[in-house]
C-alpha cells in the first residue's frame, strides 16, 4: 500500500476543487488533488455552452474552456500541486489522520494530509418508474460524458425527462451532436431552467410538454419507447396514456450532494431542500464542524459552477490560513462579495435562504 | 464505431485506436477512454445481468458511482467500466450475477 503526505488534500478536481487548490497553492501550501475521473475539470469539461454570471467567473466562456483556464492556473504552481487521477477516496480515519483511497480497481493508498478540502460535487437523482433500470435509461450527465467528452453518439431518438437547465442544455447539445430529441417532459406547470435555454430548443422544434411525466419505459432488454402521461395540479393522471418511440430516455431530474464522506467523518449536517439534500454546516471560511475539513461546490448545496469556483477559493484560503500561511489580504471579503453578487436577485433567492440555514458564526450552538 | 463526426463547437481528440475482446469478439476502441464508451460506440448496450432477476444492465451514471456498468475485465469481476481506461488487448466480458473471483493456484486452498 502506497503512503503519502501532503499539506492539503483536495478531494475532487472539479471547478470547486481546482479553485481551492489554486488558492491554497498561491498561499504556499503543498496540495494534492484526488480525482475519481480520468481527467480534471469535473462537469465543466462536458459543458459546450457559454456561461452566464459575472465576468470574474468567466461569463461568456464555454465550460470546457473554463476547465482549461483552471488547469493552466494550477500548472503555474508546478510540483506544489500534484494530481492523482482515477483515484477515489473511500474514508477518513480521524484518530490516525489518515485518508484511504484507491487508484483504479487494484491500488490502495494511505494519505496523511494536514488539512482536507472536500469538493466531491453531486450525483444525479433517479425517479421511480417501471423499467427505469434497463439500458437506454441514462442520466443526463452520463449522456453528456458520452457525447461531449468522448464523441460517442448516445442514441438516435431521445426522450428528455426534466426541463430544468440541465434538461434544456443537454437537449440542445444532443441536437448539436445530430441526435433527435422527441420531446422534453416536465412534471411542473412551468419550465425550471433559464428562458434563453428553453427558447433555443423550442426554436429547433422540440416540444416542451409541461405537466407531463413518464409512466414507464417500454422494452425488454433495451428501451424501445416510453409511456407518458399528463398530470393535474395534484400530480394525478389526466386523460389517456400516450406512447412515444425512442431508444434513449435521459433523466435530468436534479442533483443531490455527494456527501457520503462528510457523513462518514461525522460533520454536522442539515437537510436543506433549497440546497437539494443534506449539506454540512459551514463557517464563513467554508470550514465544516471538523476543524481539519473544509468543503466547497455542489457538496455544500447544488448551485452553479460559478458559485462552486468562488466557494473553492474561500475553502482553499481557509485551509491555507489554518496552516499559518500568508493568504491574499482581503481575500475572504473579496470572494464573499463576488458570491453575494452571483446570488443576488430573484434567481438566487432559494440559494440565499438555503445557505443562511447552514452558515454559522461559531460552533457552540450547532446540534 | 458510432462517433460524432462533425460538431459545431467541439473537436474530439481520440486516443490510439486499439483492438480488444468483448465476449470473445474482437472490436476496436480508443486507448485511454473508458471501456464503457468503446462498447457504446460499438453499439453494445448490455454490460451485465442482475443476480436474481437476470435483468439487463448497462451504462447509466458514467461517474463510477451507480454500479450499473460492472463487467468482468481481464478476469476481474465488478470493474466499473465507465471509469476504467481501455487498453490494447483487454478481455472484456458480460458479467453474470455477482461474478466470481478466480484465485491463482498459489492462493487456492
Amino acid at each position: 500500500m502506497r503512503e503519502l503526505k501532503t499539506d492539503i488534500l483536495v478531494i475532487g478536481g472539479g471547478p470547486a476543487g481546482l479553485s481551492a487548490a489554486a488558492a491554497a497553492a498561491r498561499a504556499g501550501a503543498e496540495v494534492t488533488i484526488a480525482e475519481s475521473d480520468l481527467h480534471l475539470g469535473g462537469q465543466l469539461v462536458k459543458q459546450s455552452h457559454k456561461f452566464f454570471g459575472s465576468k470574474e467567473e468567466y461569463a461568456g466562456i464555454r465550460g470546457f474552456e473554463i476547465a482549461k483556464i483552471l488547469k493552466d492556473e494550477i500548472a503555474q504552481y508546478g510540483s506544489r500541486v500534484s494530481t492523482m487521477l482515477n483515484t477515489t477516496v473511500s474514508g477518513y480515519y480521524g484518530d490516525e489522520g489518515v485518508v484511504t483511497a484507491m487508484t483504479g480497481e487494484e491500488e490502495y493508498l494511505r494519505i496523511a494530509p494536514k488539512r482536507i478540502v472536500i469538493t466531491s460535487g453531486a450525483q444525479e437523482r433517479l425517479i421511480p418508474f417501471p423499467n427505469n433500470d434497463i439500458p437506454g435509461v441514462y442520466g443526463a450527465g452520463a449522456v453528456q460524458t458520452l457525447m461531449n467528452v468522448y464523441g460517442v453518439v448516445p442514441g438516435k431518438r431521445v426522450l428528455m425527462i426534466g426541463a430544468g437547465n440541465i434538461g434544456l442544455i443537454v437537449s440542445y447539445q444532443l441536437m448539436q451532436a445530430g441526435v433527435e430529441v422527441v420531446a422534453i417532459l416536465e412534471a411542473m406547470p412551468k419550465i425550471g431552467g433559464y428562458w434563453v435555454h428553453a427558447a433555443k430548443v423550442r426554436r429547433l422544434g422540440v416540444p416542451i410538454l409541461l405537466r407531463h411525466s413518464i409512466k414507464r419505459a417500454l422494452g425488454g432488454d433495451l428501451v424501445t419507447g416510453a409511456e407518458i402521461l399528463e398530470l393535474d395540479d395534484n400530480f394525478s393522471q389526466v386523460g389517456e396514456t400516450e406512447t412515444v418511440e425512442c431508444d434513449t430516455i435521459c433523466l435530468a431530474v436534479g442533483l443531490t450532494p455527494t456527501n457520503e464522506l462528510l457523513w462518514q467523518v461525522g460533520c454536522k449536517m442539515k437537510y436543506v431542500p433549497f440546497l437539494c439534500g443534506h449539506v454540512p454546516f459551514r463557517d464563513k471560511e467554508m470550514r465544516t464542524s471538523n476543524e481539519k475539513i473544509w468543503m466547497a461546490g455542489d457538496v455544500s448545496g447544488i448551485e452553479e459552477a460559478s458559485a462552486a469556483m468562488i466557494e473553492g477559493r474561500l475553502a482553499g484560503l481557509g485551509a491555507a490560513k489554518s496552516l499559518g500561511l500568508n493568504i491574499e489580504p482581503g481575500g475572504f471579503e473579496k470572494y464573499w462579495s463576488r458570491l453575494n453578487s452571483l446570488r443576488a436577485g430573484e434567481v438566487g433567492e432559494k440559494i440565499r435562504v438555503g445557505v443562511s440555514a447552514v452558515v454559522v458564526d461559531g460552533w457552540a450552538d450547532v446540534q | 464505431m458510432d462517433l460524432i463526426n462533425s460538431h459545431p463547437v467541439l473537436e474530439f481528440s481520440h486516443g490510439e485506436r486499439v483492438s480488444f475482446s468483448f465476449d470473445g469478439r474482437s472490436m476496436d476502441g480508443f486507448e485511454g477512454a473508458p471501456i464503457a464508451m468503446a462498447l457504446h460506440a460499438n453499439g453494445l448496450r448490455i454490460y451485465r445481468r442482475t443476480p436474481k432477476m437476470r435483468r439487463a444492465r448497462g451504462f447509466f451514471c458514467a461517474i463510477g458511482k451507480c454500479s450499473s456498468c460492472f463487467m468482468v475485465v481481464d478476469g476481474v469481476p465488478n470493474v466499473r467500466t465507465c471509469v476504467t481506461p481501455l487498453k490494447r488487448g483487454m478481455n472484456v466480458e458480460t458479467q453474470e450475477g455477482h461474478g466470481s473471483i478466480k484465485l491463482t493456484p498459489d492462493e487456492a486452498v
